[in-house]
């Protein structure tokens, strides 16, 4: 299992503790589109995954991120600066 | 298919609110009578939305220099000030605003959002990071997209986050710019601007603190929340606007930075804009001399904003946490604040509605700015139809059962 694969198990795990916690999320799970969440609350998530990772993702690469897999690629890539 | 359909969702839910009633994004006044009061289809409303903080837009000493500047000089500079010149009065402005904060260098923009367009997409270059509050205003994301910094977001009002994400930037090479607020525009909380330079301290940061909101209203010279919470040698950059306590248009950015002034030939929305026209800055230096003058006008304005914010929580309505002169009353559903807003300008009351996702917590906002030239009369007469209309739509409790429910 890659570390890319960890921290995707670990993304879905913390989706489904969302109180609007979607059904059957995945690594190609798009979360802006398919989660239901709006704008705030996604920043909000992103917030509490950065906090779990100690990482900071910065605007540029928020705005290239659709799925779970890119969320977790990308952070993946930031830890290993 | 066209172009626009881009925009079909956000067209449907614009068309939704303008069937609800008035539309909250296009009211168009017949004229201001004064600053606290216009005209609307024929009848008089009070104005408790329009960020007229000192209440100077019709202040006589600012009108006059206005008139005076414009016959003067003309109505306008018909161009930028690195290919058309400078006036005089663009000079003189700048050394006043450098003299008011005790800075080496001002410099003026033609709008406050253009300031922080200008300044945060040329100070910061590739290789730096700037971290901005979450809550940050339009401009401060826009200057943020237009430059080529790193941008991270901190949480709103949070110096051990902002900490924290500092923390996390290691020893990664570029210069950290820390952008907050003086007081934030949707609910009037002022940054924890001590804590918030000592962490700029400890990391060897810069930071920035745009005072639109607070220019002339705090601070006992009226300098702004930098200079209430005793921290203006800590920060590099004050930016803030002509629109709202001096009642014109335009925006500046101050700092004692030695080179600051090479920002003249590098900074983009400075270079390739006009410049204000005459008038704007004429009244703008007096707008300025007014609040250096009377401090009778920032005691009048703090006044009424503790009268109608302790109004308000008294009958119950939930508020921003500070009584600064941004007044934001909680709605329990767009529907409601809607209704609540229509009703509100209907009674002769014009506040703002403020509507997610433009708000913190996705909470729709009915937002009132309190200006130094409201009377106790007029504030007192917006509490009663705030509550009165509160009352209707279910927003606070009736009287009659806030007391029964006291007694339980």
């Amino acid at each position: 299992m890659t570390q890319t694969d960890e921290f995707v198990d670990v993304i879905i795990k913390m989706i489904s503790t969302l109180p609007q916690a979607a059904q059957g999320v995945g690594p190609d799970t798009n979360i802006v589109r398919d989660l239901g969440l709006d704008s705030l609350a996604v920043m909000n998530f992103v917030m509490a995954l950065e906090d779990r990772f100690d990482v900071s993702i910065p605007m540029d690469r928020l705005a290239e991120i659709e799925t779970v897999r890119d969320l977790a690629v990308a952070i993946a890539d930031l830890k290993g600066r | 298919m066209t172009i626009l359909d881009k925009f079909n969702a956000l067209r449907d839910s614009y068309g939704a609110l303008r069937a609800a009633g008035q539309d909250p994004f296009s009211v168009c006044f017949d004229g201001a009578l004064s600053p606290t009061e216009a005209m609307l289809n024929g009848r008089r409303v009070i104005l408790l939305g329009t960020n007229n903080y000192l209440g100077l837009t019709f202040d006589r000493s600012c009108i006059d220099k206005a008139a005076a500047a414009v016959l003067e000089a003309g109505t306008g500079t018909t161009g930028s000030r690195i290919a058309n010149g400078t006036y005089g009065g663009h000079a003189e402005l700048e050394r006043r605003l450098a003299a008011f904060y005790g800075c080496r260098s001002a410099m003026v923009f033609s709008t406050g959002y253009q300031a922080n367009l200008g300044i945060l997409s040329t100070v910061a270059g590739r290789g730096d990071h700037i971290l901005i509050d979450a809550d940050s205003h339009a401009s401060i994301y826009d200057g943020c997209r237009l430059g080529n910094a790193e941008v991270i977001r901190f949480r709103h009002n949070d110096p051990e986050d902002l900490a924290r994400r500092l923390r996390r930037l290691k020893d990664a090479p570029g210069n950290r710019l820390i952008v907050v607020e003086g007081i934030y525009s949707m609910l009037g909380d002022t940054a924890p601007l001590k804590e918030i330079a000592a962490v700029k301290r400890e990391w060897g940061a810069h930071l920035l603190v745009d005072e639109a909101h607070s220019l002339g209203v705090l601070g006992h010279k009226g300098r702004g929340l930098a200079e209430q919470a005793g921290v203006e040698e800590d920060v590099d950059f004050i930016v803030g606007t002509f629109s709202k306590s001096l009642g014109a248009v335009g925006g500046f950015c101050t700092s004692n930075l030695p080179d600051f002034d090479v920002l003249r030939v590098a900074c983009r929305p400075y270079m390739f804009t006009a410049s204000l026209p005459p008038s704007v800055i004429a009244s703008v230096i007096q707008a300025l001399t007014r609040v250096e003058e009377d401090p009778g006008l920032r005691a009048r304005l703090n006044a009424n904003a503790r009268r109608l914010y302790n109004g308000l929580e008294a009958e119950g309505f939930i508020l921003g946490p500070q009584a600064n002169p941004i007044i934001s009353i909680r709605m329990p559903s767009p529907e409601i604040a809607i209704t609540f807003w229509s009703a509100l300008l209907d009674a002769g009351f014009y506040l703002n509605l403020a509507l997610p996702p433009a708000t913190p917590d996705n909470a729709p906002l009915l937002r009132s700015s309190v200006s130094a030239a409201h009377s106790a009369d007029q504030i007192d007469a917006a509490i009663a139809a705030i509550s009165s209309i509160g009352q209707e739509l279910g927003v606070i409790k009736a009287p009659a059962l806030a007391c029964r429910a006291g007694k339980q």
